[in-house]
């Protein structure tokens, strides 16, 4: 084990494209990154952006969300409005003051388990260069308690303020 | 109410354990996932295996567990299998969660450490999640037992005569005017040299007359709704200005229409047909039709060749296209394959230089009734070839077309050396980058045609040209290839050329699967549920894909998958109701502001306002489980089965290992 910051992720997959592309990757045995832990949901269209804050306060430094390709979803157009969502959601964390940028939205198909891997492995070393994400927790990395989190000033990243995100 | 869980941690030979610390995780689950309600935590070598199953089955009976997390594979692979254990000890199915530490862990991490670490957050987020979960019951449909084949080549008939044959209905919809597929258009088949008409013709006679089939041949299917068991399809009947209950098919109409058509799909652009026609002589049904776009009536509005000397009143320009509207149970695609545009090669000349044919046009060329008799003759239309050279892997397995193999071009390139050989005693030469015959009887084919004199060259054509360099290259085509077995450059001089060309995926196969909700592979190809376990069925349950549309394959194997996927079809037919998952949004009257934001959201139209009550309504037979509309709703009215709020914010919780007892404590 190397001194170097190994993020926590958790990634939401969809059941038909994404989930299965990871389960390619694994069949395949491409390696990849440890960092990511996966929920699987029937559709990205399931993903309530809620789930992303919790995951952000409950302690993890990003979020990957995975889906098909435009045009190829389960349920025709689904993805789409994951993908309205997640645009919306990026805007949401830049006025919470959390960087847009550890949230990341990827298409994968279930014929692209290199893609999910290499993604994945990128991510994290995006994630690794924002360094961890202080909200929720103390100074040593460790989880406050939700009364403290009540009552500390959020820390954050300073170039999140400046940065807009593209509509 | 506190829950009894029971967490199995599957060692999967050394595939799991080779990595994963599995003693570790168990032990661990059992010590600090306590207080969440782990009773028993164990390892075992195959979980999967009958005697991992009934490990589980007894702690469920012995210990009382109402909760189970099985630590493994994917979930697409064993969730039911273990379902199915739960269920045989008196557990409620979706009562059990499966934690991925094969896919997701072991197989893509290398470090001990690390991999037992992520298991454990793993299995903590699966435990989180289980209690959460509900018991479901699986809702159960009536299967209707009538079956849609869409495409009547060899793969389509031969699914629709297996259901036909067992006693159950078959709409077979086949675009073109005729059924026979691409097999109709050739002479001999490989490797038995079998005479390709003789052995179609009474499959697509039998299919004709079958009373238990309903033939809709010029047709296409336009929607497809529903869902397995119970599919409602339209189809568009498109208009043939032919009566079919008057015609007798006696051919007058042909014979006296004046307009001569060049034939790009069954002539493969050889022949000529005319604007009412049908497209070879065993064509079944054996009724024209009518080609409007070329029709001189159509184009004028004079003309009525066809009306005029028609015995039997047959010809009727006033029809129109019709929408049938037909319910079945389950839906087989069959619909085959395109060859690659040789053009495309643009060293290869095809299209610029006369005597570079494509597979397709020397099938017909060598065809006993193809438009020059079954004379391989050069372009000129009489000239006999001395030389001819057949290129195989033309937009096969190159990374420039399309990256496959096209499975049948060596055998097919064999044949036409053959076939060369016999009838012209020409030289033959094929090139080729590897040999692939690989089944019954396919070697001893290779081997045949090599007694029979043709030559081997092996290393991939650089160029076809017209370009003379030598006085024996004058009016000739020239070969440009590499010799890798005798390691030189070759310049071979030919009459003529015969591109093994590839096979892709249907120009329209992406907005056809779109229809039926299936989804292609990256090559265009539909997709399969398993590449080696389930390879007709779909991810959609009720779709089945057979022959070329699946991928390309050769006769015997796209019969076999037609016979295959009548099976499973029959299996379903016979079980007269078919399980849906229960996984489905409900709306909560009483919470609903009746703000219709999911109203818009269903694109499976599932979702209904009810004006009256001012409350949206879900349409359970109609909702896929997809969701979006409980991720949308802001008063949180809407819940998903399986998939609950609860459920996934347990999940994130355990994944990220809050649930642990806090220190200290």
């Amino acid at each position: 084990m190397t001194d170097q910051f190994e993020p926590t992720i958790i990634g939401f997959t969809c059941n038909w494209c994404s989930y299965r592309a990871a389960d390619l990757a694994g069949t395949a045995r491409m390696k990849y990154a440890p960092n990511v832990r996966l929920i699987r949901l029937m559709c990205s269209g399931r993903l309530d952006p809620t789930f992303v804050l919790r995951a952000l306060s409950g302690g993890a430094d990003g979020v990957m969300i995975t889906g098909c390709h435009p045009g190829e979803c389960h349920y025709i157009e689904q993805n789409y409005k994951a993908l309205r969502r997640f645009l919306l959601l990026r805007r949401v964390l830049t006025g919470l003051g959390i960087e847009p940028e550890r949230v990341k939205l990827v298409w994968a198909s279930a014929a692209e388990g290199a893609k999910f891997a290499a993604e994945t492995t990128t991510f994290v070393e995006e994630i690794r260069k924002l360094g961890p994400l202080c909200w929720g927790k103390d100074e040593d990395g460790r989880m406050k308690d939700d009364e403290d989190i009540g009552n500390s000033s959020i820390k954050t990243h300073p170039s999140s303020f400046e940065k807009e995100v593209p509509a | 109410m506190t829950e009894k869980i029971g967490v199995y941690v599957c060692h999967c030979g050394s595939n799991i354990a080779g990595v994963v610390d599995v003693e570790d995780v168990a032990k661990w689950a059992a010590e600090k996932l306590g207080h969440q309600g782990v009773v028993i935590a164990r390892d075992y070598k195959f979980m999967c295996s009958s005697l991992g199953q009934e490990l589980i089955e007894k702690d469920i009976k012995e210990l009382g567990l109402t909760r189970v997390v099985v630590a493994a594979c994917s979930p697409h692979l064993h969730e039911k299998t273990f379902r199915i254990a739960a269920q045989n000890a008196g557990l409620n199915p979706y009562l059990v969660e499966l934690a991925s530490i094969r896919e997701q862990v072991s197989w893509v991490h290398t470090d001990k450490a690390v991999a037992t670490a992520k298991s454990k957050a793993v299995v903590s987020g699966a435990v989180s999640r289980v209690i959460e979960n509900a018991p479901l019951e699986e809702i159960k449909v009536p299967i209707n037992p009538n079956t849609l084949v869409v495409g009547g080549g060899i793969a389509g008939i031969q699914s629709a005569l297996e259901i036909a044959n067992a006693g159950f209905h078959v709409y077979l919809v086949e675009r073109e005017p005729s059924i026979g597929g691409h097999m109709a258009q050739f002479d001999k088949t490989f490797p038995t040299l079998d005479c390709s008409a003789c052995i179609l013709t009474p499959r697509m006679v039998e299919a004709g007359t079958h009373p238990n089939i309903t033939l809709l041949t010029w047709s296409e299917v336009v929607n497809v709704a529903g869902y397995v068991g119970n599919f409602n399809v339209t189809i568009k009947k498109k208009a043939r200005f032919v009566n079919e209950e008057l015609c007798t098919g006696c051919g007058i109409c042909q014979e006296k229409c004046p307009k001569k058509v060049i034939d790009d799909v069954y002539e493969a652009g050889l022949g000529y047909r005319k604007a009412v026609y049908t497209p070879f002589a065993q064509a079944v049904p054996n009724y024209p039709v009518m080609d409007k776009e070329n029709c001189i009536y159509f184009e004028k509005g004079t003309c009525k060749a066809c009306e005029k000397f028609c015995p039997t009143n047959a010809i009727d320009f006033n029809q129109q296209d019709q929408l049938l509207n037909i319910e079945v149970g389950n839906i087989i695609l069959a619909t085959g394959y395109d060859l690659f545009d040789a053009r495309r090669v643009s060293n290869y000349g095809y299209g610029r230089l006369p005597n570079v044919f494509t597979s397709l046009e020397f099938e017909r060329l060598s065809n006993a009734a193809g438009p020059t008799n079954g004379n391989i003759v050069l372009r000129d239309g009489k000239t006999v070839p001395k030389s001819v050279g057949i290129i195989h892997c033309v937009g096969s397995r190159d990374r420039n077309f399309n990256n496959y193999c096209s499975v049948i071009c060596c055998m097919q390139g064999l044949k036409f050396a053959h076939l060369v050989h016999e009838r012209t005693g020409a030289t033959v030469y094929n090139f080729y980058i590897d040999m692939r015959t690989a089944y019954k009887a396919y070697d001893e084919f290779y081997q045949r045609v090599l007694e029979e004199g043709t030559l081997f060259v092996r290393g991939k054509v650089a160029e076809v040209t017209d370009a003379a360099r030598y006085s024996n290259e004058r009016g000739k085509l020239i070969v440009q290839t590499e010799d890798t077995l005798a390691g030189k450059q070759r310049r071979i001089p030919v009459d003529m050329v015969i591109l093994s060309s590839g096979l892709q995926p249907r120009h329209d196969a992406k907005e056809v699967g779109k229809m039926f909700g299936i989804s292609c592979s990256t090559d265009g190809w539909f997709t399969e549920k398993h590449p080696k376990l389930d390879p007709v069925a779909t991810m959609t349950e009720g779709i089945y894909i057979v022959g070329c549309a699946q991928g390309p394959k050769d006769i015997p194997s796209s019969v076999a998958q037609g016979a295959a996927a009548s099976a499973r079809v029959l299996d379903k037919i016979l079980q007269r109701e078919v399980a849906l998952e229960p996984i489905k949004a409900t709306v909560n009257k009483e919470m609903c502001s009746g703000c219709r934001i999911c109203n818009g959201l269903c694109p499976f139209n599932a979702i209904a306002f009810i004006a009256d009550d001012n409350v949206s309504e879900i349409n359970p037979a109609l909702c896929q489980g997809c969701g979006t509309c409980v991720a949308a709703c802001p008063a949180g009215a809407i819940s998903g089965t399986g998939f609950s709020n609860e459920q996934i914010n347990a999940q994130i919780d355990g994944l990220l290992m809050k649930n642990l007892e806090p220190v200290g404590a």
